[in-house]
C-alpha cells in the first residue's frame, strides 16, 4: 500500500462498529472518509488497515491476508465474509462500506467477537480421527475415491462466517452445533480411516445438535471457501434417519 | 487491568508451568502435543488462535523419503539434496536427523488424520519439488514431497490442532509474549506475556521455554508471509543477549503473485508448470539445463531477476515473469492445485487454466534464526568462540536455526523441519524433566530489567506511531537487502536502519486502553521486526561472499576458505563472528563441498 501516494485516489465512506468495554459507552458506528486507489480494486481488509492508520484504536483480527487462516471474518455491508479476500468492488454499495462484527457472538471489542462458544461446539464433535486400523508403521491405506470424499469438507478454516450467519445458531448456540462444527463432524464420518461413525452419530441424535438446522442455507451463501455445510448436514440427517428405521 | 500501567515485579501475577511453548504453529503444536501426552503441566502461548498461525499458508507439501512415489527412495538421497541445497552451510548432523526421522513423523501425521492426497495404490501422494534428486544427484528428478492437494500446511496445522484437542493441551490463545526472563545464572525462567483480550500481564514461569514463534518476513515490504510474522522470538532472544545465526540468509520464493505477494507453490512447477519471459521463452533451460524450473529456489529467483533486469520481464513495466500452467489442463489444476486456482482468481484476477500467473521473487523464509542443537536446545556463543547451551530455553521451526537449511532451504523441507524438531524439543524436555531440571528463581531485579521494554511502550507520552516507522523499515530492507546485494546499498541501508532505530526510541503508543489493544501488539511487534532487520542487515554486509540466497555483486563467488561458516550476531556489540558448520553426521559420511549446479 506504500505506493498509494503516487496513485490516483478517491474517497470511500467507511463506517465501522465501535465498542470498547473499558469505556462505559454504548456501541456506535464510527464513520470516516478514507483515500483509496482509484484504479486498483483493494480488499476490505486493506481499507480497514487504511482506517486504522487514521485511527489506531480500531481493533480487528487479521493474519494471513489471503483467505486461509480465518481470522478476519466480519459482517461486510450486511453479509458475512473474510475482509482479506473480499474486494471493494464486490462489497461496496453506493460508495459506502459498513463493517460490523460477526453477528450472534458476544463482542469483545470493535470487530472482535468472542469465539469461545464456536470453538466449544467444534470440540464437541471430537474433531480428530478415531481409528484402530493397522498401520505397520506406515500410512493407513486410502483409495483415491475415498480420499475424494473429504474434498469440500477438510478445507474449513474455522472463520465462523457460516455459524454466525445461521438463525438456528443465534437461537441455540449452546445446543445446536452450527454448520461449521457439523461440516467437521461429517468430515470425520466420511473418512474411510475413521471407525467411530456409530459413536459420532449417537452424539448427534438429539433434537438440537443437528436437527435445529432448517435448511435456511445462509451458511452456503456466505462460506468464503465455497463449502457446503448444508449438504453435509443433510447427509448426517439421512444417516440418522436410516439408522432409526 | 495492569496491562496499561507501569509493570513491576512486586505486583506482577505469576502463572507457573513445567513447560511453555511460545507459538501455536506447526512446531509449537508438535512440541505441545509431545508434552501434553507426557502429562506435563504445559501451556501453548499463541498471539493468535492456533489455526491462524502461518503454517496454515504452506501449500505444496512436506518433503520426506517415504518411498511412496519411488519404492527405492532413500533418506540419504534427501540428505544429499538438502546439504547441496544449503550450499554446504547446513549442519549435517541436523540434516541427517531430519531426513532419517522424517518418514516415521509423516506416517504419524497421516495416522493422526492428515488428509494427504493419494496414489492409485492408496499411498500418500508425492510430487516433484525443486532441488530433488535420486541417487545423490545421479538418478534424475525425484518426487519426494508429500502433499494434501496444495493445502498441505492447512491440513497439517488443523490435524495438529485437533490432536492437541484430543490430548487436552492447555492453550493460552491470544496471549502476546513480550520478553524472556533470565535469572542471575543466565538461565531462562519463562516469559513476560499479556492476555490480549484483558490486557493483563503475567510472568509465565517455566522450567522449559520453547520459542516456536515462526518467521519474520514482514521486515520486507513484499513478502509471502502473514501479517503476524514479525520475528517475536528472535527479537526476544536478541534482547536477552543471546546469539542469532545466519540472519543474512533470506529465501526469496520465485513465485509470489506480482503486486499482492501471496505465495504460488513450487508444486505448480513440480506438476509440470514452467516460467516464461516476455518472449514466451522457457528461460530456466538456459540457467539450469538439467533441473530447469525445478532448480533450487535461490537459483530460480536469481534467474528471474536477471530476466527482469535485462529487459525481458513481462507486463507494461516489464517487472515480473509468467508462470504457465494452462497446458496442464483444468482437471489437473482442479485436483492438484485448487488453492492456487482460487488465489490466482482473487489476487491476480486470472484463471490459471487460461492465462499464466504474473509472479515475482518475493521474501518467503528465514533460513537463519536462533541457533539450536538437534534437541532444540538453544545455543549461544561464548567470548572464546565456543558453544554454550542456554539452560531452560529451546527453539524450533522457522524461529530456530538448527540449520537444516543453511544458505538456502529446499521446498517442502520447512514443514518437515517443524514437525521433526518440534517433536525433538518436546522429547528432550520430557527427558530432562525425568532427570530433574535445576533452574533457579529469577530475582525482582531480573524481572524489572526485562519489563523495561514493555514499560517504555506503555508509558510513551509522545512521538511517532509504529505504522509509519514500520513502513520505512520495510522499504529499506526491500531496496537494500533483496535478491541481489551490493556493499554500497547495504551500507546505506544500515545507516538508514540506524536512523529508524533512533526514531523507534521515540515510539509512541497513543492508545493506552487495556482490552484487545492491537495497537500495543503492533508497537511491540515493530520492536521485534527492527531487531531482526538490523541483524539481517549487519550480517549481510559482513558475509563477504555469495552463497545460497546471499548474492552480492562485489563478492560474486562462494568463498569456502573464509566463509564455510555460520555467521553469529549479538545485539549488544552489533558484531558478527563465525561458527563452525557441522560436518559430523552420525551414520553417513559427510558430504564435502563441491560446485553447485542444477
Amino acid at each position: 500500500m506504500n505506493s498509494i501516494a503516487a496513485e490516483q485516489l478517491k474517497t470511500l465512506k467507511i463506517s465501522i462498529y465501535r465498542y470498547d468495554p473499558d469505556i462505559g459507552k454504548k456501541p456506535y458506528m464510527q464513520s470516516m472518509d478514507i483515500d483509496i486507489p482509484k484504479d486498483k480494486d483493494i480488499m476490505v481488509l486493506d481499507a480497514l488497515q487504511l482506517a486504522k492508520e487514521i485511527d489506531p484504536t480500531i481493533s480487528f483480527r487479521r493474519s494471513c491476508r489471503e483467505g486461509v487462516c480465518g481470522s478476519d471474518g466480519m459482517n461486510i455491508n450486511g453479509k458475512n465474509g473474510l475482509g482479506c479476500i473480499t474486494p471493494l468492488s464486490e462489497a461496496v454499495r453506493g460508495n459506502k462500506l459498513e463493517l460490523r462484527p460477526l453477528p450472534g457472538l458476544p463482542v469483545v471489542k470493535d470487530l472482535i467477537v468472542d469465539m469461545t462458544q464456536f470453538v466449544d461446539q467444534y470440540k464437541k464433535i471430537q474433531p480428530y480421527l478415531i481409528t484402530d486400523k493397522e498401520t505397520n508403521g506406515k500410512e493407513i491405506p486410502q483409495t483415491v475415491e475415498d480420499r475424494d470424499k473429504l474434498d469440500g469438507l477438510y478445507e474449513c478454516i474455522m472463520c465462523g462466517c457460516c455459524s454466525t450467519a445461521c438463525p438456528s445458531f443465534w437461537w441455540n448456540p449452546d445446543k445446536f452445533l452450527g454448520p461449521a462444527a457439523l461440516l467437521q463432524a461429517y468430515r470425520f464420518i466420511s473418512d474411510s480411516r475413521d471407525v467411530a461413525t456409530e459413536e459420532r452419530l449417537d452424539q448427534l441424535e438429539d433434537a438440537f445438535s443437528v436437527f435445529r438446522c432448517h435448511g435456511i442455507m445462509n451458511c452456503v451463501s456466505v462460506c468464503p471457501k465455497g463449502l457446503n455445510p448444508n449438504k453435509a448436514i443433510n447427509e448426517i440427517k439421512k444417516m440418522l434417519f436410516k439408522r432409526a428405521v | 487491568m495492569n496491562g496499561k500501567g507501569y509493570l513491576d515485579a512486586s505486583s506482577l501475577p505469576v502463572k507457573e508451568f513445567d513447560g511453555i511453548i511460545v507459538g501455536g504453529g506447526g512446531s509449537g503444536l508438535m512440541a505441545g502435543l509431545q508434552l501434553a501426552q507426557s502429562g506435563m503441566n504445559t501451556a501453548v502461548v499463541s498471539k493468535v488462535f492456533p489455526t491462524r498461525s502461518h503454517t496454515v499458508s504452506a501449500q505444496g507439501g512436506i518433503t520426506c523419503a517415504i518411498a511412496s512415489a519411488d519404492p527405492d527412495d532413500d533418506w540419504r538421497w534427501h540428505m544429499y539434496d538438502t546439504v547441496k541445497g544449503s550450499d554446504f552451510i547446513g549442519d549435517q548432523d541436523s540434516i541427517e536427523y531430519m531426513c532419517q526421522e522424517g518418514p516415521a513423523t509423516v506416517f504419524e501425521l497421516e495416522n493422526m488424520g492428515l488428509p494427504f492426497s493419494r496414489t492409485e495404490e492408496g499411498k500418500i501422494y508425492q510430487r516433484a519439488f525443486g532441488g530433488q534428486s535420486k541417487d545423490y544427484g545421479k538418478g534424475g528428478q525425484a518426487e519426494r514431497t508429500c502433499a494434501a492437494a496444495d493445502r498441505t500446511g492447512h491440513a497439517l496445522l488443523h490435524t495438529l490442532y485437533q490432536a492437541n484437542i484430543k490430548a487436552g493441551t492447555n492453550f493460552l490463545s491470544e496471549w502476546f509474549a513480550v520478553d524472556l526472563v533470565l535469572n542471575d545464572s543466565n538461565q531462562v525462567t519463562g516469559v513476560i506475556a499479556f492476555e490480549i483480550e484483558s490486557g493483563e500481564a503475567y510472568f509465565l514461569k517455566a522450567k522449559a521455554t520453547v520459542l516456536a514463534t515462526g518467521g519474520a518476513g514482514r521486515i520486507y515490504k513484499s513478502t509471502t508471509n502473514a501479517l503476524i510474522n514479525t520475528g517475536d522470538g528472535t527479537g526476544m532472544a536478541l534482547r536477552a543477549g543471546l546469539a542469532v545465526q545466519d540472519m543474512e540468509m533470506w529465501q526469496f520464493h520465485p513465485t509470489g503473485i506480482h503486486g499482492a505477494g501471496t505465495l504460488v507453490t513450487e508444486g505448480c512447477r513440480g506438476e509440470g508448470g514452467y516460467l516464461i519471459n516476455k518472449d514466451g521463452e522457457r528461460f530456466m533451460e538456459r540457467y539450469a539445463p538439467n533441473a530447469k524450473d525445478l532448480a533450487s529456489r535461490d537459483v530460480v529467483a536469481r534467474s528471474m531477476m536477471l530476466e527482469i533486469i535485462e529487459g525481458r520481464g513481462c507486463g507494461p513495466d516489464k517487472d515480473h515473469c509468467y508462470l504457465k500452467l494452462d497446458h496442464l489442463g483444468a482437471d489437473l489444476l482442479h485436483k492438484r492445485l485448487p488453492g492456487i486456482t482460487e488465489l490466482s482468481k482473487t489476487f491476480a484476477h486470472i484463471d490459471p487454466a487460461d492465462h499464466p500467473i504474473p509472479v515475482v521473487p518475493t521474501c518467503h523464509y528465514a533460513m537463519g534464526g536462533i541457533p539450536t542443537n538437534v534437541h532444540g536446545q538453544v545455543i549461544t556463543q561464548q567470548a572464546d568462540g565456543s558453544d554454550k547451551i542456554v539452560d531452560g530455553l529451546y527453539a524450533a521451526g522457522e524461529a530456530a536455526c538448527v540449520s537444516v537449511h543453511g544458505g538456502n532451504r529446499l521446498g517442502g523441507n520447512s514443514l518437515l523441519d517443524l514437525v521433526v524438531f518440534g517433536r525433538s524439543a518436546g522429547l528432550h524436555i520430557e527427558d530432562s524433566f525425568k532427570q530433574g531440571i535445576g533452574i533457579s528463581e529469577p530475582t525482582s531485579e531480573n524481572i524489572n530489567e526485562v519489563l523495561k521494554n514493555i514499560n517504555r511502550v506503555n508509558s510513551s507520552k509522545d512521538g511517532e506511531n509504529s505504522s509509519a516507522i514500520k513502513k520505512d523499515l520495510q522499504e529499506v530492507m526491500q531496496l537494500s537487502f533483496g535478491v541481489f546485494r551490493s556493499a554500497k546499498n547495504m551500507e546505506e541501508g544500515i545507516q538508514q536502519i540506524n536512523d529508524i532505530r533512533e526514531r523507534s526510541e521515540g515510539l509512541y503508543l497513543a492508545d493506552k486502553s487495556s482490552k484487545f489493544n492491537t495497537a500495543r501488539v503492533e508497537a511491540l511487534e515493530l520492536l521485534n521486526l527492527l531487531e531482526v532487520a538490523e541483524a539481517t542487515a549487519i550480517c549481510a554486509n559482513e558475509r563477504k561472499e555469495s552463497r545460497g540466497a546471499h548474492s552480492r555483486d562485489d563478492y560474486p563467488e562462494r568463498d569456502d576458505e573464509n566463509w564455510l561458516k555460520h555467521s553469529i550476531y549479538f545485539k549488544e556489540t552489533k558484531e558478527v563472528s563465525k561458527r563452525d558448520v557441522n560436518f559430523r553426521p552420525k551414520i553417513v559420511q559427510a558430504f564435502q563441498p563441491f560446485a553447485r549446479t542444477y
